[in-house]
């Protein structure tokens, strides 16, 4: 019973972090919440008695996948404006 | 007009998709015979034959180890475009685009934790065959011990000689033991060591030393794309 209720908590989470991710406008809050999703995933994956993928998930999806995004959102922009962004990038690019 | 075409094209996809899918018949007792068979071998031989403890494992590197060294030449193929991208000639050290000047605790602390990092994922790729994980994982884990050097150490560098010398002797490695599978009187990638005994460090033949290559790729690689977008300038 306390199983479920746990998977049931995990799944309201994962779904609170991926509405958050995508409404969020400041980039670097929504990348945090894309690394706190890959960390709920890899708790149910490891509940779902699938530790090797629990594993890749936890190494791939919190460590390098966030620090890359933080990396590229220090180096671009940070607020997501709609209309401006494209030129922004284009000139951060640059 | 466009829009037409690019519905149509659409449509057409979609329709062969569902098709191939429906052809499948997922849940009918001709498919799940067929899948139970085919677990029942693979379970069976992973600890009968390959005295290999882990399953995955045995089907990721032995069953299906073709696929495998198709997804690190992928991974190789990523990288190198990325680099190709994104490198510049020389690097002076401590010229990075992303400048956080690290506290005393954070340079104390990572210079503690780096080997107890690296020790971890040695002993995620070795024990591949014993206990979850493998080479994969164990090369992030490496790789991110060299994420945390980098971003404490503003000076830290390594060199991309010795990661592409590293990248490409471990490449060689698996392709050679794949190779050597022919030799001695059998497809690619069959096992030709003794396989031991079962739960052993020393067991499951060609296993631990493909999965010990592939732990030194995916690191040599996965650092280099950490160097590579850390020092890139905007």
């Amino acid at each position: 019973m306390i199983y479920f209720i746990l998977i049931a908590v995990l799944f309201v989470l994962i779904i609170a972090a991926a509405v958050y991710a995508v409404r969020q406008k400041d980039l670097l809050y929504a990348t945090i919440a894309t690394g706190i999703i890959s960390l709920i995933l890899s708790i149910l994956f490891f509940l779902l008695q699938a530790p090797d993928v629990a594993l890749t998930e936890a190494a791939i999806g919190v460590a390098l996948t966030t620090i890359i995004f933080v990396i590229t959102v220090r180096n671009t922009v940070r607020m997501e404006e709609e209309g401006q962004s494209k030129e922004k990038f284009k000139s951060a690019v640059k | 007009m466009k829009k037409f075409v690019v519905i149509l094209l659409l449509a057409v996809v979609g329709y062969y998709t569902a098709d191939t899918f429906f052809g499948i018949g997922f849940g009918s007792p001709h498919f799940v015979d067929g899948v139970k068979a085919v677990k029942d071998v693979y379970i069976t031989q992973t600890v009968q034959s390959l005295k290999v403890s882990n399953a995955v494992t045995s089907i990721v590197v032995n069953f299906r180890g073709f696929d495998t060294l198709g997804e690190v030449t992928v991974l190789f193929l990523a990288v190198t475009v990325l680099g190709s991208i994104l490198y510049k000639k020389r690097h002076r050290v401590g010229d990075r685009s992303v400048l956080f000047s690290a506290s005393s605790v954070v340079t104390a602390g990572s210079k503690l934790l780096f080997p107890a990092i690296l020790l971890l994922g040695a002993y995620v790729f070795i024990h591949g065959h014993l206990s979850p994980g493998g080479g994969f994982q164990g090369g992030v884990i490496i790789a991110t011990g060299f994420l945390l050097m980098l971003l404490a150490y503003e000076n830290f560098s390594v060199g991309h000689s010795v990661l592409s010398v590293v990248e490409s002797l471990a490449g060689i490695t698996f392709a050679g033991v794949g190779l050597l599978g022919f030799m001695n009187g059998g497809t690619f990638l069959q096992n030709f060591l003794p396989t031991g005994i079962l739960n052993d460090l020393f067991s499951g033949g060609i296993i631990p030393i493909i999965y010990i290559a592939v732990g030194f790729k995916v690191a040599a690689e996965l650092t280099g794309v950490i160097y590579t977008v850390l020092h890139e300038k905007g």
